[in-house]
């Protein structure tokens, strides 16, 4: 489904990025871990394509085509959809009318609130004056009226009071197995994510088949999610790095 | 007073280009009036939609129609109320002449002169004592021929305890492409009465437009102005002043301008605050696709406990246009509380990737960013009202400049 071969991203003057390569197969999930200002917002913003983000080097391929210089909104018709950690203000949009162009009126936003219990959101103008769990739900709610085949989630769990977690998580293992629960059925039916978390809390919600761990921009370790956030938990991240180097040796 | 209004035939304005009136005819006396507004001419009933004047009337307590520098029709529905034109109410009420050219010299400048001096028609209406008029009463001013001067004289009153909403479409008919606009209105709001006054400007190319305002709000009364102008015209200069001469009065201005390519548009928004704890706000929105726009507002604190807010924002798009924001606040005594906010820039690069990411197009997403940043300017207005200007500035093209 997705291919990052070795992308070098600059921000500003700043080099976030540096020689990243990973694949999400078709219907899996991988899951992206890495302390903060390690790069990984930015690897999810790189690949929505926000201009921010200058690919100096690599490719990101997406069904087989090269999508590292395409518009975002294709991107978008693509199937590819992002919960980012901080969608700016959009004064004067309601959250009604974002979901339903973003459903191309497929979906009534009123429906579709009720899900995460966000009809009084409505009629408020997209994140302004959001709290943080309460853009988490905005963020998912949009996803779900996009629908789209591949979603990227920036800490879906962050900042989500506890009653609110349930929903959260429970949304999102629909969106992304369809109702499916069977490994092999879910590789060819259901969609595909790369998700960011700190706790691993999302963990508890959704299969996760495949772990990253990315510091200072680089790809320090890659492998089995549970024990790399075990991992992590025990040892911190200074040890991941520590163990790229000496593989690098 | 007619002597003075000679002198100042050739004054010119402060704001705005002079305009040459000498180029334009006075506009026809002797178009006959018709007994509907469904009667009036296709191309007529044509251009009030485009102004958001329904022509079945329907949803309006009442309608009048002025073409060129006729009443061409006119519909009252109830006694709550008087609607007729400004020459016949002279006539029928000898009081008047003390609330004609009170809130506006005729010699101000060239064009409240030759208004004057045309013996002008325009709208007179008056919400009677204490009546709650429901629904909005629409007039229309329209410009129906090329080279014509309109002037109209308007006059508003809004008697004790009255509340009115009145809608004001101002447009020129299709094929119309040069003309120039003068309007004169002057409004009353007496004791604890409230005018909800919206204006919706649609003119075209080569139109020039220069209304000179002057509202008066009596104690506990309130006064809300609305204009919207989004479509094309060559030069408007506008600054209403509303006087807030009463105790607790309250004024809100709330100006939607889109300045498209060509046009010149100086609008500005002034309260006085002389009453004690009166209150005024001011909130312009307004956006460059390619003309030049002033967004001028001006807060006279003159009176103990006032308290007046102004807010500007303005957007440029593409990279032709200029948008100019100058706000001023002026006190004269220290118990004031008066603010301003004003702010310019292009639309944020975040906000129209944000909005591409969830599938749509630059040019849709950037739509939206505008309409949403348009609409702020007109929350306030009544919901009926709302809904038809959201369907005008939907239809304008506000895509990239
Ligand atoms: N516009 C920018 N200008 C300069 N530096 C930037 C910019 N955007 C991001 N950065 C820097 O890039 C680095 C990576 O940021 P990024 O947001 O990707 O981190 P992250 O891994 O998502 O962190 P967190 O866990 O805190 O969300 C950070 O050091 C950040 O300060
Ligand atoms: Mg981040």
């Amino acid at each position: 489904m997705l291919e990052i071969k070795n992308l070098t991203v600059e921000v500003g003057n700043r080099r976030v990025l540096k020689d990243i390569s990973l694949t999400v197969p078709s219907g899996s999930t991988s899951v992206l871990f890495g302390p903060n200002g390690s790069g990984k917002s930015s690897l999810l913003n790189t690949i929505m394509g926000l201009s921010n983000y200058r690919v100096l080097e690599g490719q990101i391929i997406f069904d087989g085509e090269d999508i590292t210089h395409m518009p975002v909104h294709e991107r978008a018709k693509l199937g590819i959809g992002l919960m980012s950690q901080r969608p700016p203000n959009l004064v004067g949009v309601q959250l009604r009318d974002m979901l339903r162009v973003t459903s191309r009126g497929k979906r009534d936003p009123g429906k579709l609130a009720e899900t995460l219990n966000m009809k009084r959101f409505l009629d408020r103008d997209v994140n302004v004056g959001f709290s943080g769990g309460e853009i988490k739900r905005s963020e998912l709610l949009q996803l779900a009226a996009q629908n789209p085949c591949f979603y990227m989630l920036d800490e879906p769990e962050s900042g989500v009071d506890l009653e609110s977690i349930e929903r959260v998580g429970t949304m999102i293992r629909d969106l992304l197995t369809g109702g499916v629960t069977c490994a092999g059925r879910r590789a060819t039916e259901g969609k595909s994510a790369l998700v960011i978390t700190h706790t691993g809390q999302i963990l508890d919600y959704i299969e996760a088949d495949r772990g990253y761990v990315l510091c200072d921009g680089m790809m320090a370790c890659s492998g089995n999610p549970r024990e790399l956030l075990r991992e992590i938990r025990n040892n911190g991240y200074e040890e991941c790095v520590d163990c790229r180097l000496v593989k690098q040796k | 007073m007619r002597k003075r209004a000679e002198a100042a035939l050739e004054k010119k304005a402060a704001l705005g280009e002079d305009i040459d009136l000498s180029k334009f005819r006075e506009g026809a006396r002797d178009i006959p009036e018709v007994s509907s507004l469904e009667e009036l001419p296709e191309r007529t009933r044509e251009a009030m939609l485009r102004a958001s004047v329904v022509p079945s009337g329907e949803g309006r307590e009442g309608s009048l129609v002025i073409l060129d520098n006729s009443m061409v029709a006119r519909s009252v529905a109830s006694d709550a109320y008087e609607l007729m034109d400004v020459r016949a109410a002279m006539q029928k009420h000898d009081w008047l002449k003390d609330y004609a050219w009170k809130l506006v010299q005729p010699d101000a400048d060239k064009y409240t002169a030759s208004t004057y001096l045309a013996d002008a028609p325009g709208y007179f209406i008056r919400a009677l004592p204490g009546q709650h008029v429901k629904m909005p009463i629409q007039t229309c001013l329209l410009v129906g021929s090329q080279n014509t001067a309109q002037t109209v004289h308007n006059i508003i009153i809004v008697e004790e305890g009255a509340s009115l909403e009145v809608v004001t479409g101002c447009v020129s008919e299709g094929g119309v492409e040069e003309a120039i606009h003068m309007g004169i209105s002057e409004f009353y709001v007496k004791k604890g009465g409230k005018l909800t006054f919206t204006m919706i400007h649609n003119w075209a190319e080569q139109i020039g437009v220069r209304p000179r305002t002057g509202v008066l709000v009596e104690d506990n009364a309130s006064y809300i102005n609305n204009y919207v102008i989004l479509k094309k015209v060559r030069t408007v200069q506008t600054y209403p002043t509303a006087h807030l001469v009463g105790r607790n009065s309250v004024a809100q201005f709330n100006t939607v301008a889109v300045a498209q390519p060509g046009a010149d548009l100086d609008l500005g928004s002034r309260a006085v605050l002389s009453g004690v704890g009166s209150r005024a706000e001011i909130i312009s929105r307004s956006l460059t696709t390619g003309g030049r726009v002033v967004n001028r507002g001006s807060l006279v604190g003159k009176a103990a406990d006032i308290k007046a807010h102004l807010e500007c924002r303005g957007l440029i798009l593409g990279d032709k246009g200029v948008n100019i924001a100058i706000p001023e606040l002026e006190a004269h005594i220290p118990d004031v509380e008066m603010t301003h906010e004003a702010s310019l820039g292009k639309i944020a690069k975040d906000q129209v990737e944000y909005i591409m990411s969830r599938g749509l197009t630059e040019d849709e997403a950037v739509g939206m960013i505008v309409r949403g940043f348009l609409e702020v300017g007109i929350r306030n207005i009544p919901e009926e009202l709302k809904a038809e200007i959201d369907k005008t500035i939907a239809q304008a093209e506000l895509a990239k400049g």
